[in-house]
């Protein structure tokens, strides 16, 4: 990775080296180096407890560091930090919308929080209304709205300062499919007016909608970096047969699939084919004379690459 | 600020999120700078929080009004009019030589106030934190965690002085307060609130699993604060075995202070400075707590 | 098929019974509930509403009974200012006990930790879970009641057996406030109206004779104040205190009989209305 601040324009708008984060003996971030780009879409991608909010906890200059260097903007966020944080949009984990206000109020208030003037909150918050398909929702209470309504309603909120930099805590945790696909769209048009998004998920669909370039971690350490296209390409092959033997059976039967496709690995739910051609490698298992009681070909996706990385499934 | 920040916050405007909904937005909506952003916030932060809480507060004004008015006031007619006639039947010097409805107003100001502040000192205290997480919301805004502690507080505070001054109006019609001075004692109200009011936000805060702390508060603090501060009756009436509870309780210095100003209630000089001195050393205490413990919960 | 004569013939048994599907005669699963969900919250702020009264009994009796020395007795006798607001004070705790267990309480439990929900998806009917909860207040205002009365033995308060009775009356108080206050509470949809529950109480507390006579009064209020429940307790607590009986006293006995009906009345029309629809 080159270093950032005197690369002249492409600029980085976010810097991180050997990024530590240690909370007694337990290092939740074990040095990470990382650089955004401006009008990037990055992505963490890893599983619960891998450090991700932590790391983002840190971009959004609410934690210290232990050690290592971060800097936002050119700022360092311990030192800068409502400067830092003026910079930036938040879209934490957990909603923390004020239920007692009415929607629109939450926009109003917030925008206040960075001095901005009633004249330009109070048209901008219908603005973002509309943005957030909240228009007839503004003079709602927010305890009425549902989940995905309350998600894009902070994403609104996280707009009113015009942020160039996005904070995305798992923006679709929690939600039903329908309403991520439209959360999904929302940020999908910001990351087309060129504001750059910092994103965590453990869905690895989430990460390949809308990440241009991700990097997964585990434990606190990243185990790989780049396009979700390549990371596939690298550590995958094209397609996966997925077999099931029944729950006593797997196991046992994984061992008798060596050597079919470029590699096999046993779940204790399923076994995993890892193959260019899944059709040809099916043949081969009904060659061996085993019938497992489903089987699936599929496109190779993040969620093998992590498997492969780490051992373990990302979403347990 | 660097000027290679600000440099590179120019480059990225014309991207910034303005333009989103397109043709509809006719004049262009611009917010200023996150440079100017930043200094706003440093400078008037806890003002702005300020704010959001009492846009909050306004919602449920009408509590307010009841609990903080209307409740002393119930209390001033029931025990000031009604039980009067059964205490004011010739034992005036008891009383400082007032009647007693003069003698309970000023008390029932102070206890109201701080009735007040063990209701807004704890659970709206641990919803930011705990259940809504109300904090968070600033807390990633450009705002640090003492002026979010320092804005609720001037919320909170100026609830106090204006239920204070409706309830003194109340008393001045009664004709209850009958020194030029009386006014003071709103400002009072508030000291003693602010007194109670701040050691138990810092406690508050402080708190991160909830197990009935607060019903204890009231039962076995704010309760006995009320009934044993010279409230009712002048503090040594009582047995030297539940007198000390009024020596150490905001209620009684502010309602002793609240006496000397609305009527002229006759004590040492250095008493009257003593009272002062209390009321602010546990504010101040209480605001150096709260502060620590706003910046080491949301410092993580 | 004959799981379906089972449950048709059980159908037909709940039509006989009487409230039908409002009541699986189960209160005991309900109470049961409530007991281990006691004794596994915070003891203290259990033990905490018995001293309420008592810190009352203690400021008032003892600080202002020093400058007020005796009032006139229900029997006509002068007694002390403690043994006065006493029973008063023994009847408010019974009110307010009643009504915070029938009100706050099961609007928590129906609005936010949707408990009644789910004891709903079981066999027990509405009926069995607001007698239950009613049971439960009524067993805690007999513990307060004991304890209270108690205190006023020790402190030299008690003169006369029939002040044992106060503990009994106490309950029938406790159950008058707690039939109607589930009822009420079936209407109320958000805290501020809840609020208003105790913008009822205080006054209620405050003007009901609890500190001093009635006779202060003009005599249109008095009529007021004496429609009011809190003062028929008050005043019943205050007779048995000393053992002096007067026609009176039948008629606040009848005055929480009748109320406890209406309560009940009042109750099981609302369970049906919001959990049969």
């Amino acid at each position: 990775m080159s270093s950032p601040a005197e690369t002249g324009p492409p600029q980085y708008v976010i810097t991180a080296e050997n990024l530590t984060k240690r909370y007694g003996d337990v290092a939740a971030v074990d040095g990470i180096s990382f650089s955004v780009p401006a009008g990037e879409a990055f992505g963490l991608l890893g599983p619960n407890g891998a450090g991700k909010s932590t790391t983002m906890k840190m971009i959004g200059a609410v934690s210290q560091r232990t050690s290592g260097s971060l800097s936002i903007m050119g700022l360092d966020p311990d030192l800068n930090g409502p400067e830092v944080r003026a910079h930036l949009g938040v879209v934490p984990q957990q909603d923390n919308l004020d239920e007692e206000l009415k929607v629109r109020d939450n926009l109003l208030v917030y925008g206040r929080y960075f001095g901005l003037p009633m004249s330009y909150l109070r048209p901008k918050a219908d603005e973002l209304l509309e943005f957030a398909q909240l228009t007839d929702k503004a003079k709602s209470k927010v305890d009425a709205l549902s989940g995905g309504m309350k998600r894009r309603l902070t994403i609104a909120r996280s707009l009113i300062n015009e942020p160039r930099i996005l904070l995305l805590d798992e923006p679709t945790t929690g939600l039903d499919p329908q309403a991520r696909h439209i959360l999904w769209d929302r940020l999908f048009r910001l990351k087309e007016q060129g504001v750059t998004l910092i994103l965590t998920t453990h869905y690895m669909d989430e990460a390949e909608q809308l990440c241009d370039r991700l990097i997964v971690v585990d434990k606190g350490r990243i185990m790989a970096e780049g396009s979700p296209a390549n990371l596939i390409r690298e550590y995958s092959t094209r397609e996966v047969l997925e077999l099931r033997f029944g729950s006593e059976r797997n196991a046992s039967i994984g061992a008798e699939l060596e050597g079919i496709g470029e590699r096999v690995e046993t779940l204790p739910d399923r076994v995993l084919i890892y193959a260019h051609d899944g059709e040809a490698a099916l043949e081969e298992v009904s060659g061996r004379g085993l019938r497992p009681v489903t089987s699936l070909v599929r496109r190779s996706s993040l969620e093998d690459v992590f498997l492969r990385l780490t051992g373990r499934s990302l979403v347990d | 600020m660097t000027r290679k920040a600000a440099a590179a916050g120019k480059a990225a405007a014309p991207g910034a999120v303005s333009e989103a909904p397109g043709p509809t937005a006719a004049p262009a909506l611009r917010a200023h700078s996150p440079e100017v952003s930043a200094a706003r916030a440093r400078r008037w932060g806890s003002l702005y929080f300020a704010e959001h809480v009492l846009r909050v507060m306004k919602s449920y004004s009408w509590t307010i009004v009841m609990y903080g008015v209307g409740q002393p006031v119930a209390y001033l007619f029931a025990m000031g009019v009604g039980l009067a006639t059964l205490v004011d039947t010739g034992r005036g010097a008891i009383f400082g030589g007032v009647s007693y409805l003069t003698f309970i107003a000023p008390a029932l100001l102070i206890s109201a106030a701080v009735m007040s502040a063990a209701s807004e000192f704890t659970f709206p205290i641990m919803d930011g934190f705990k259940w809504r997480r109300v904090y968070y919301g600033p807390h990633a805004s450009p705002l640090t965690p003492q002026q979010i502690a320092l804005g609720q507080v001037i919320a909170v505070t100026v609830r106090f002085l204006l239920q204070s001054a409706i309830y003194f109006g109340v008393v001045a019609l009664f004709g209850a307060a009958p020194s030029p001075w009386g006014w003071v004692s709103i400002l009072v109200a508030t000291l003693a609130g602010l007194s109670f009011g701040l050691p138990l936000m810092a406690y508050a805060a402080s708190i991160t699993q909830d197990k009935g702390q607060f019903a204890m508060v009231m039962r076995f603090l704010v309760m006995p604060l009320f009934l044993f501060s010279g409230t009712f009756f002048p503090l040594d009436t009582l047995p030297l075995t539940v007198r000390w509870i009024g020596w150490i309780s905001p209620i009684w210095h502010g309602t002793e202070l609240g006496r000397v100003f609305s009527y002229g209630y006759q004590e040492a000089p250095l008493l009257t400075v003593a009272h002062v001195v209390f009321l602010l050393a546990l504010a101040v205490l209480g605001w150096l707590l709260t502060k620590r413990q706003f910046i080491k919960r949301m410092a993580g | 098929m004959s799981a379906g004569t089972t449950s048709h013939s059980d159908t037909e048994a709940a039509r006989n019974r009487k409230f039908g599907p409002l009541y699986s005669r189960n209160v005991r699963a309900v109470v049961a509930r409530g007991l281990m969900a006691t004794r596994s919250s915070n003891w203290m702020v259990m033990l905490s509403g018995f001293f309420e009264p008592v810190l009352y009994l203690i400021a008032m009796g003892v600080g202002l009974g020093a400058i007020v020395g005796t009032v006139q007795g229900p029997g006509g006798g002068e007694i002390s200012y403690a043994a006065y607001i006493a029973p008063a004070l023994l009847a408010v705790s019974a009110m307010n006990g009643a009504v915070y267990d029938s009100t706050w309480n099961v609007f928590f439990k129906m609005n936010f930790s949707k408990l009644y929900q789910g004891m709903l998806y079981t066999s027990l009917g509405p009926l069995d879970v607001a007698m239950g909860e009613i049971f439960l207040a009524l067993l805690r205002g007999l513990m307060y009641a004991t304890g209270f009365t108690a205190v006023m033995g020790l402190m030299g308060l008690l003169t006369t057996p029939w002040a044992i009775l106060m503990i009994p009356a106490a309950v029938l108080i406790a159950f008058g406030f707690a039939s109607f206050g589930m009822g009420i509470t079936s209407f109320m949809k958000t805290f501020q109206q809840m609020d208003w529950i105790n913008f009822i109480m205080l006054p209620m507390f405050l003007f009901s004779a609890t500190f001093y006579p009635l006779s202060v009064y003009p005599e249109y209020i008095q009529w007021f104040i004496q429609a009011m429940p809190l003062w028929h307790g008050v005043d019943l607590l205050r007779q048995i205190s000393v053992g002096a009986f007067s026609p009176a006293t039948a008629i606040h006995v009848g005055y929480y009989l009748v109320m406890i009906a209406l309560g009940m009345l009042l109750t099981t029309g609302r369970l049906r209305k919001l959990f049969l629809k």
